[in-house]
């Protein structure tokens, strides 16, 4: 029975290990060892040990872009799975009991529909659209909106305010998504526990603090960790949407913009691939942060 | 004891009532709340749809959700001609379709493999491709880009479709080799029984059996692939690649472009052109499309 295995294994993993080992696997080796290189992009690499660090650490937008992505990555999860959950609880448990059963509100289907389309479009797209929505002009759809009297907002032209138009448009795109998925994971909570609840006399609020929130923990930290990807990258949205792509003046630069226009605009390939590992090391310590909270909670 | 029962029962009542006017205010606000969330999340979508028939002096007007002077194609075809929409939409659907086929195809190979049979090397294999999942793809685009030149697939379809692929492996093996391990060994062992080859009992009862499982992450990364913008904009650069480009650097460039010769409303037309293909495709298999695209984080 053994006969004809090994080649079959071979014959099966030959293409796909070799796609991935080309272009996945060897270019995470060769950013490391890029990392302690000065190359243009051209010509012999020249190997200068760790000055490609010690310069990242002198960077003042390298520090700037780390708040940056440091900002999204606390604010993007947190109010995405805040606005996520508010309206997933409104669509399943807000309407009222009918026969002893408590049902989602009027209409839930429909919005759910709605809610969801954005998760669908390309950032680059979104990216687009929310360039013109928050235009600095009346052509802008929000300025477009306020009284002629008002003085228009600069939105992504002012440098207090552009990184927040970004998380704007993140959690614009994502909430969607998320109220599915909470959705989903409210829909397998027992009915019988919120209607026991509801003879106690609880609340609406205290059926969501006390019942909703505890059960969905798991999906939750699930989302946070999708979120804290995404929060990590951005850069389609700060490539198209920004002023000078990562400006005014650094306002929303972030690694993944400096990443790419050190690579491909400053021909500076070995401080890129620094700027790689070091966000392959904050990677893999959010990583293993989230892997460690979700083992504690499948005991 | 009869006046004690009616004082409970009467008390009962009376909170009865007290949850019903409850559940009303509470039914009032969440609808207000899901509504307000449904506007934003549709507004800035019909803004472009009614700014794309508008002329520049009407977008400029400051009434963003008027309705336009007169309804006119022009806008369209200039954004069809002239802005070549049509060209990087069927580009987009040619890469897509060609790299999706082929990443389920390797993708479901590998996990197959790795998930039915033991060999040495296996949780080697297995671990490669799952680690790709915690790192951002932008961490090694130097290497990625040269990787590429050095094969002369810089600015081809062929490197494009290979490096879809490669990169989206980790997450389709990752999914399907959980997929594969729950398929019951029986039908496996009967099989062998018969005399079916592996590659026969792979194509012919695994893969049916599977169908569940294939579906979800053939949308899914059908998604992710139409949504990349990040990789195309390394691989397709250099002579005559603006032919070549997918939907999303297209609209990028477009809205450049649109900057440049203030050219507003065919922007918004090409926007129209690229986002009208998604909702139709989105309202005949949201929920599928739900479903797939959540399969991920539900699991």
């Amino acid at each position: 029975m053994r006969h004809g295995k090994y080649p079959f294994i071979i014959g099966f993993l030959a293409v796909p290990v070799a796609l991935y080992a080309t272009f996945v696997v060897a270019a995470y080796i060769q950013t490391f060892q890029l990392s302690v290189a000065s190359w243009s992009g051209f010509g012999p690499i020249k190997y200068v040990g760790f000055d490609n660090f010690v310069k990242l650490w002198n960077d003042d937008l390298f520090w700037k872009s780390l708040r940056h992505n440091g900002y999204l990555l606390l604010l993007l999860p947190i109010v995405t799975i805040a606005l996520g959950l508010l309206f997933a609880f409104l669509l399943n448990v807000g309407g009222g009991s009918k026969g002893g059963m408590t049902r989602g509100v009027w209409g839930s289907k429909v919005y759910r529909v709605i809610f969801f389309f954005p998760q669908l479009m390309a950032l680059a797209i979104v990216a687009v659209i929310f360039g013109r929505v928050f235009a600095s002009d009346k052509s802008g759809m929000i300025n477009g909106l306020l009284p002629d009297s008002w003085a228009p907002w600069l939105f992504l032209a002012d440098e207090r305010w552009a990184l927040t138009c970004i998380l704007v448009v993140l959690v614009w795109q994502a909430v969607g998504f998320y109220v599915v998925l909470f959705s989903a994971g409210m829909g397998s909570i027992e009915h019988e526990i919120y209607e026991a609840a509801a003879l106690d006399g609880a609340t609406r609020v205290t059926l969501f603090f006390r019942i909703t929130l505890p059960l969905l923990w798991g999906t939750i930290q699930t989302a946070w960790v999708y979120l804290g990807i995404a929060a990590f990258d951005a850069f389609a949205l700060i490539n198209i949407m920004t002023v000078d792509r990562g400006g005014p003046d650094g306002a929303t630069s972030v690694l993944a913009m400096m990443i790419y226009r050190n690579t491909f605009e400053y021909s500076q390939v070995g401080y890129a691939s620094a700027l790689g590992v070091v966000l392959f090391f904050l990677t893999l310590t959010f990583a293993a942060l989230t892997l460690r909270v979700t083992r504690r909670d499948a005991v | 004891m009869t006046t004690l029962t009616a004082a409970v029962s009467e008390k009962k009542s009376q909170k009865k009532v007290e949850i019903h006017r409850q559940v009303r205010a509470f039914n009032g606000l969440a609808h207000v709340a899901l509504v307000f969330w449904a506007l934003v999340t549709a507004g800035p979508l019909i803004w472009v749809l009614l700014a794309s028939f508008k002329t520049n002096t009407e977008i400029f007007l400051g009434e963003p959700f008027s309705l336009p002077a007169s309804f006119s194609l022009e806008t369209y075809v200039s954004a069809w001609d002239q802005a070549h929409i049509g060209r990087y939409f069927l580009n987009s659907v040619f890469v897509v379709a060609v790299s999706t086929a082929g990443t389920m195809l390797f993708g479901s190979m590998a996990a197959y493999v790795l998930a039915r049979y033991t060999f040495p090397g296996n949780r080697v294999l297995y671990f490669l491709f799952v680690s790709g999942l915690a790192f951002p793809t932008f961490m090694a685009l130097a290497p990625l880009f040269h990787i590429l030149k050095n094969l002369g697939l810089l600015n081809s379809y062929l490197g494009l479709i290979l490096v879809y692929i490669a990169y989206s492996l980790p997450f389709t093996v990752f999914f399907l080799a959980a997929f594969f391990r729950t398929l019951p060994h029986e039908i496996d062992e009967a099989a062998t029984v018969d005399g079916a080859s592996h590659t026969r009992k792979f194509f012919q009862i695994m893969m049916p059996m599977a169908k569940s499982g294939l579906v979800s992450i053939t949308i899914f990364n059908i998604v992710g692939q139409w949504n990349q913008y990040l990789l195309p904009l390394v691989i397709m650069q250099g002579q005559g690649a603006d032919q070549k480009w997918v939907l999303t650097q297209g609209i990028a460039n477009i809205s450049t472009q649109a900057g440049y010769h203030a050219e507003w409303s065919t922007l918004f037309a090409a926007l129209t052109l690229s986002i009208l293909p998604m909702i139709v495709v989105y309202a005949i298999f949201q929920r599928q499309i739900q479903a797939g695209l959540t399969a991920g984080a539900v699991k």
